[in-house]
């Protein structure tokens, strides 16, 4: 097992070079010059930007820049930004902890009350609990998330009047707490579903009939052997959905204005700051490479059957 | 045991996990509640982060220009009308035009207690116009005598200095220019032109982030995206001195959180309301609803290179402009949000005229007419060029749909995916037929909206536009003895663009924007900036 994880991790590698070297062909395919963008609709003399796309070596042919790109990385120098001229490190380590402070408490919140509500509705399959649930379910799944925002936005902060409208302090708990129900919430509805409809089948499991009749207690049966069977395809959608939720917080993350990942490679791409766009985005295909690794050895955890040489 | 055993491989696979992922975390924790919490009577405003470092003459856009101008104070600022008023210069005065002498107030200090001098302003001039330092508002310089040295156009600056500024004594100095400018002392009231402290030289880069200016407000910190705070600085001699404590600039990621943010009494000033508000911010905010016009215009910028304008007959343009129903679309797509407009430059320029035409009058029989006078558009199709990221859909739909009924031309949106996509189009003469363009005043003098624009060697003239009758007016105009003629030759001219077409100008922009109950006295300049030194906290 041992040996599969350190394979696993030197296959990142390859994959972690290959994405750089595609998000960065896509920058550069991409109209719009950054330096000039800059400079926006008012007058400018072009030889100012002539100066600066040489000093940061943006005139160079394509291939040349990625391996100056590369060089830098190697040694932990993600660039340097073209408009603020600050360190690219900087503005990820700052976008970072927020998101994935975020993507903690939305994650924690799909986890525990999408596995209850449909712990809770599977158990008792077409009764009215679980039709109630499914209605919810569909409800959450076809509202955009930004609908959900604004309603809840409406109803927590100015009808109750209990949280501000937006986060004003991105490291508070209380202040995240709304933007992570909205960001969890469509996952959510996806975890109960997934739990609902897996336990209500391997309730009528063979392996249930005979725990049943060696007369186990039933917080053992339900606990141990129905959800530890159960959980497979859960845990496998909420491996690929902590990468969702990191990236896809960019409607959440712009109305409560939480400053986050989202937003850094949304204004980012926007100036086309190339090499902020492309570690970024590196770093968040790290996570689903991470996340993935996480799912397949948890498999091992829940089915005993499957095994890593 | 086995589930046990490969447990304990999750759990030192979830360590590796979170360490990788978490690499960046331990830098935010010691920053910890710098984003809440306002100092007492301080002001809070939604100014995002600015794009580059604060140096007066690298900032041309809002964000930085916001926080530079409460910083620095520069020679000279406008009133709301657009009248001079002198700040740091007792006098900035001329004989010639050429030649101009500047007297500065004694007494001023920059923030870390150094004297504002002659020196301070020249040195500062020079090291902005320098190509080495490639500072973004460099050619605003261009007019003094010997920019060329320090700023030519290709290789090594020859000089250091520019041989136009002279020191005279401690607070006199003289600025000679190449050739006559009868508006050069308007165009100092722009940001660019402020002093630099010496500390500035040891490192212009940190200075950038921790600027030492000589403005109403001294610097306090400045946590990136999330916001910047300025204190009001006691000793601050001019005419707007700080009636607030300080100043919060935060940064929201969109203009509905802001939105929000004053309603629920979070944030006390939006500068713009978003789209999705305007239809209910006045009932909102009340007497806190701010709507201003300022100088500044939005135009269709036909390109005179592309294939439905080469050689058109100004008759052509002339009848698309009035094809557009400007009052209908400004008062329903535009929600008030602009004022239709009636000549090429906004009514709180210096030497803004009534013109005598009927061109910006919506007629469709008389537009169909002309066009058809004029030869037609060839195709009979025109496209209207615009970025989809800034709200501007709308209204070219609407404006195509008027021209459309009113002229029977086909006229369709050439939606480009963003403003840096859209700008490159512009540059390399790739626009299919007409751009949405938009000119905001640098300073309050006709001059900038139409020498800016539409001389054929002016860097923002990007439709190509080119007539030597035009252009030997305009260098008449710049010949002129005094101001007031330079202004009267350049109304001159405008009444030729009637003539000539080289936009069809639609309508003046308006600040539709708002603030709190704990604020008073929120005035909005020329250039639509709200005056932060005026805002009274309650």
């Amino acid at each position: 097992m041992g040996r599969y994880v350190a394979r696993r991790l030197l296959q990142m590698i390859p994959v972690f070079i290959g994405s750089t070297l595609l998000i960065f062909l896509m920058m550069y395919a991409l109209p719009g010059d950054p330096v000039r963008a800059l400079m926006g609709e008012q007058a400018f003399d072009p030889s100012v930007v002539e100066n600066i796309r040489r000093d940061l070596g943006l005139d160079l042919p394509i291939w040349q820049q990625y391996a100056n790109y590369l060089g830098g990385l190697v040694q932990g120098d993600f660039g340097t930004e073209i408009a603020s001229q600050r360190p690219i490190a900087d503005i990820i380590a700052e976008a970072f902890p927020v998101t994935i402070r975020l993507t903690l408490f939305a994650f924690t919140f799909t986890v525990l009350v999408g596995i209850g509500l449909g712990v809770i509705a599977g158990l008792r399959p077409d009764s009215v609990r679980d039709r109630g649930l499914l209605t919810l379910t569909l409800v959450l799944i076809s509202m955009p998330s930004f609908v959900l925002g604004y309603l809840m936005q409406y109803f927590f902060a100015f009808q109750l009047q209990l949280t501000t409208p937006t986060v004003q302090d991105s490291e508070s708990i209380g202040d995240l707490f709304l933007p992570a129900i909205v960001l969890g919430s469509l996952s959510l509805a996806y975890v109960a579903r997934l739990t609902r409809t897996s336990m209500a089948e391997n309730l009528r499991a063979d392996y249930m009939r005979t725990a049943v009749a060696k007369g186990l207690p039933r917080g053992r049966i339900v606990g141990v052997h129905l959800m530890r069977n159960s959980l497979i395809p859960v845990v496998t959608f909420l491996g690929t959905d902590i990468g969702n939720l990191m990236t896809g917080a960019i409607v959440t993350e712009s109305i409560f204005n939480v400053q986050g990942v989202g937003d850094a490679i949304f204004e980012a791409l926007t100036r086309r700051e190339g090499a902020t766009v492309v570690g970024i985005a590196s770093l968040i295909v790290i996570v689903y490479l991470l996340t993935s690794l996480l799912v397949d050895l948890l498999y091992a955890v829940l089915d005993p059957r499957i095994r890593y040489a | 045991m086995r589930g046990a055993k490969s447990a304990k491989f999750v759990a030192g696979a979830i360590v590796v996990a979170l360490a990788a992922t978490a690499c960046g975390s331990g830098d935010g924790e010691d920053k910890k509640n710098t984003g809440s919490g306002k100092p007492a009577g301080y002001v809070s405003i939604d100014v995002g982060e600015p794009q580059k470092p604060l140096i007066p003459a690298d900032t041309n856009e809002s964000n930085g220009s916001y926080v530079i101008q409460s910083l620095f104070t520069q020679l000279l600022d406008f009133d709301a009308k657009g009248e001079i008023v002198y700040t740091n210069a007792e006098s900035v005065t001329t004989e010639d035009s050429k030649t101009w002498t500047v007297k500065l107030k004694s007494g001023w200090k920059f923030h870390n207690g150094e004297a504002v001098t002659a020196q301070s302003y020249v040195d500062a001039w020079n090291w902005y116009a320098n190509i080495k330092n490639n500072q973004q508002n460099s050619f605003w310089f261009a007019d003094i005598a010997g920019y060329d040295d320090v700023h030519p156009e290709k290789g090594d600056p020859k000089a250091d200095k520019m041989s136009g500024l002279k020191v005279v004594d401690e607070t006199t100095f003289t600025v000679e220019l190449k050739d006559r400018v009868p508006y050069f002392n308007y165009k100092l009231g722009y940001t660019t032109f402020a002093p630099l402290p010496k500390v500035f030289y040891d490192d212009p880069k940190a200075f950038g982030q921790k600027p030492v200016g000589n403005g109403p407000y001294k610097f306090e910190k400045w946590t990136h995206k999330k916001l910047i705070q300025v204190q009001a600085w006691d000793d601050y001699k001019g005419p707007n001195k700080a009636a607030n404590k300080g100043i919060q600039f935060k940064n929201y990621s969109s203009l509905e959180a802001a939105y929000q943010d004053v309603v629920s009494g979070n944030l006390d000033i939006i500068r713009q309301v978003g789209p999705t508000d305007l239809p209910k911010y006045k009932q909102d905010l009340g007497k806190g609803a701010i709507e201003e016009p300022y100088a500044a215009i939005q135009t269709l910028t036909p390109a005179f290179y592309s294939k439905t304008f080469k050689d058109v007959d100004p008759k052509v343009l002339q009848g698309l402009s009035m094809a557009i129903d400007r009052d209908t679309i400004t008062k329903t797509v535009l929600n008030n949000t602009r004022t239709p407009a009636t000549s090429f430059t906004p009514p709180q320029v210096k030497g803004n005229q009534e013109l005598d035409t009927d061109i910006f009058t919506y007629d469709p029989k008389k537009a169909k007419a002309l066009i058809k006078e004029g030869g037609g558009v060839p195709g009979n199709k025109v496209w209207i060029q615009y970025n989809t990221d800034g709200g501007h859909k709308e209204w070219v739909t609407a404006v195509c749909e008027s021209i459309r009924n009113a002229t029977g031309v086909d006229c369709v949106g050439d939606a480009k995916p963003d403003f840096a996509t859209d700008l490159e189009a512009r540059d390399n003469d790739e626009v299919k037929s007409m751009y949405r363009g938009g000119w905001v005043a640098d300073y309050p003098v006709n001059v900038n909206f139409i020498k800016e624009l539409y001389h054929t060697n002016a860097e923002s003239n990007n439709g190509r536009f080119s007539n030597k009758k035009i252009d030997a007016k305009m260098a008449e105009g710049d010949k002129a003895e005094s101001l007031e003629e330079a202004v009267k030759a350049y109304q001159e001219v405008e009444k030729l663009l009637v003539k000539e077409m080289p936009a069809i100008p639609l309508w003046y922009y308006r600040i539709n924007g708002g603030h709190g109950e704990n604020v008073d006295n929120v005035n909005v300049d020329f250039h639509g900036d709200i005056e932060l030194p005026q805002v009274s906290v309650k």
